[in-house]
């Protein structure tokens, strides 16, 4: 369970610059909770997952992770428990180590038993090929391959593969299909849909697609200027459409929802 | 080719080919992999050389062995913590770790710019009777180098080693990864410093001598060996890339080998060296722009062989 407190971040306090990313949110998302995020550019999505995340600590508030303060733990032991995508697929791999030696370096990770000095058996090697094959995309027969060679897409599934391979507390998805051609994207929404109800996740996902963001998971927020300004579920959701979802939004916030990225994929 | 490599050149040549394949696969782990220039390889590697002279002097060959890469260590720490705690650059910080360690070798070596160790045992002469007067170095070394490639291809393959490799590969991925970036470099420049050290230490028992300017120009060497491993294995997996190292290594003896049978005077070793070095640097790109070259000669002469309507 994460649970967040009166969270707020400013950037470049005291100059002109200033500007606050996050004005005091508090969301708690449950286990198996699987929630959408949507809102303009510039909201705080990001900067909410950062703050979760540690790439940064928050200046008010706390994070808590299944009643545990985490707010001030550094990034790379949060990492444990918190899984990430981003949207850009470069990110989650590492390009010149083959595709066996970035699940196992992903496994060796978070898996409780290991020690600085674990190394992969033949039946977790296995078990990656297993898991390999389930993405549908030929990879179990390239383990020896190095990653670079991967299209985004393929990199983009390898990563929720990796972030995964050990079910983590939580699972943050930033925009992580928007790089990729629209096949590829409902492939690897597919797949996410897929490893967070096996895996029974705590997961969220920023999305500018609203489609995806009513048809996945079971709860959706809209972020505006650093708030959660609404935050719907259970059969309140059940029948939303799209344009029902823009009109709350504009009923909430006072103002049309402002993303170039959602307005495009309204269009389609 | 036979008049120009003898047997005993031959010998020499693999002998120091193995003893220096320690600095080169130093370079390997920061260079290649952790994708830091360390600078302060020269100073660590005389410092391997005087800490193993040294105790070696006392009567310890064989834990000079241990007393060098120890030092080695503690080099690799300090670059390290400069880069990691103090947020210097990685060159500037082996720039500041070489220079400090010039006074530290000094000190070292007791504060004379010149030891000998005829007269005490080393790694090498505790086997000469043993393995016989042809072949004791080269066996002593390979047997050395041999184990090190071992652990260290190993060691790669564990979590910490895939952690270090993941570190200089791609560190957006390692910020979000449960890995400490900081102590990856740590771990991975005080390896590559033991391995630096135990090279100096070996070519010290080997030459049964250290010189305060003994590790001056070895950076550049030891790319050397390390690109031209490279360019002939290419970037596969963990071992075969060792494995490359070591033949660069080796090439790199030999080229210098034939540039003093040609009677390349002593002086001008060093525009040898880093003539071999450039062209060894440049090869990659040069083979790249060799084939790029020919498929547009190629495509050309196709293209006029053709019904010429474009
Ligand atoms: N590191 C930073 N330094 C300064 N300002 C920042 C930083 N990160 C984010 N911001 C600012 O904080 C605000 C929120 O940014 P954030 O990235 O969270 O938006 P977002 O909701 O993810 O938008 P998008 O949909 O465009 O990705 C923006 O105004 C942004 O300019
Ligand atoms: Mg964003």
């Amino acid at each position: 369970m994460l649970r967040l407190t009166n969270v707020r971040k400013v950037f470049n306090a005291g100059t002109v610059n200033e500007k606050v990313a996050l004005d005091g949110v508090s969301l708690t998302v449950n286990d198996g909770e699987f929630a959408t995020i949507i809102g303009s550019n510039g909201a705080g999505k990001s900067t909410l997952f950062n703050c979760i995340g540690g790439s940064f600590y928050v200046d008010e508030g706390s994070v808590f992770l299944d009643d545990r303060n985490i707010t001030y733990i550094p990034e790379y032991k949060r990492a444990v428990e918190i899984g990430r995508l981003f949207q850009d697929p470069m990110k989650g791999t590492a390009p010149h180590m083959s595709i066996e030696e970035n699940l196992a370096l992903a496994y060796l990770r978070a898996s409780k038993k290991t020690s600085v000095f674990s190394r992969i058996t033949a039946r977790e090697r296995e078990m990656f090929r297993e898991r390999l094959a389930l993405l549908n995309m030929g990879l179990e027969d390239r383990l020896k391959q190095p990653v670079g060679l991967l299209s985004g897409g393929q990199r983009q599934a390898l990563t929720l593969l990796m972030a995964t391979l050990v079910p983590p507390k939580i699972l943050l998805l930033d925009e992580h299909t928007a790089a990729l051609d629209p096949a590829t994207a409902d492939k690897v929404i597919e797949l996410t849909k897929k490893i967070v109800e096996e895996n029974h996740l705590a997961c969220l996902m920023i999305t500018h697609n609203m489609h995806s963001a009513l048809e996945m998971g079971n709860r959706t927020l809209m972020m505006d200027s650093g708030r959660i300004v609404l935050d719907i579920s259970g059969e309140e959701r059940d029948g939303l459409t799209v344009d029902g979802l823009l009109e709350k939004f504009s009923a909430g916030v006072g103002k049309e929802l402002d993303n170039d990225r959602i307005l495009f994929s309204k269009v389609e | 080719m036979s008049s120009l490599l003898s047997f005993p050149v031959v010998v020499s040549a693999l002998e120091l080919g193995f003893i220096y394949a320690l600095v080169a696969l130093a370079l390997f782990l920061s260079y290649s992999i952790l994708n830091i220039a360390d600078l302060s390889t020269d100073g660590c590697f005389t410092l391997g050389c005087a800490v193993g002279a040294q105790v070696a002097i006392m009567g310890h060959p064989v834990l000079a062995l241990f007393a060098a890469m120890a030092a080695g260590v503690c080099s690799g720490f300090i670059m390290a913590s400069l880069q990691t705690k103090l947020g210097v650059e990685p060159i500037l910080a082996g720039i500041i770790v070489n220079t400090g360690l010039y006074t530290v070798n000094l000190a070292v070596m007791g504060f004379s710019s010149n030891l000998s160790i005829f007269k005490n045992e080393t790694i090498y002469s505790l086997f000469k009777d043993w393995l016989g007067s042809d072949w004791y170095r080269l066996v002593v070394s390979i047997i050395i180098v041999v184990i090190v490639c071992a652990l260290l291809a190993w060691f790669l393959g564990t979590r910490m080693g895939l952690s270090i490799r993941a570190t200089g590969d791609n560190e957006d991925m390692v910020k979000a990864s449960s890995i400490n970036p900081g102590f990856t470099v740590t771990v991975g420049l005080c390896i590559s410093g033991s391995m630096t050290a135990l090279s100096g230490c070996l070519i010290g028992h080997y030459q049964k001598t250290c010189d305060i300017n003994l590790g001056t120009g070895m950076v550049t060497i030891a790319l050397a060996s390390l690109i031209i491993g490279e360019t002939l294995v290419g970037k596969h997996s963990v071992f075969r890339r060792i494995v490359g190292v070591i033949l660069g290594s080796c090439l790199y003896r030999f080229a210098i080998a034939i540039a003093l049978r040609l009677h390349v005077p002593a002086e001008c070793l060093k525009l040898v060296s880093a003539v071999i070095v450039a062209i060894a640097i440049a090869s990659p790109y040069l083979k790249q722009q060799i084939a790029f070259q020919k498929r547009k000669l190629s495509s050309a002469s196709s293209a006029k062989g053709g019904d010429g309507t474009c």
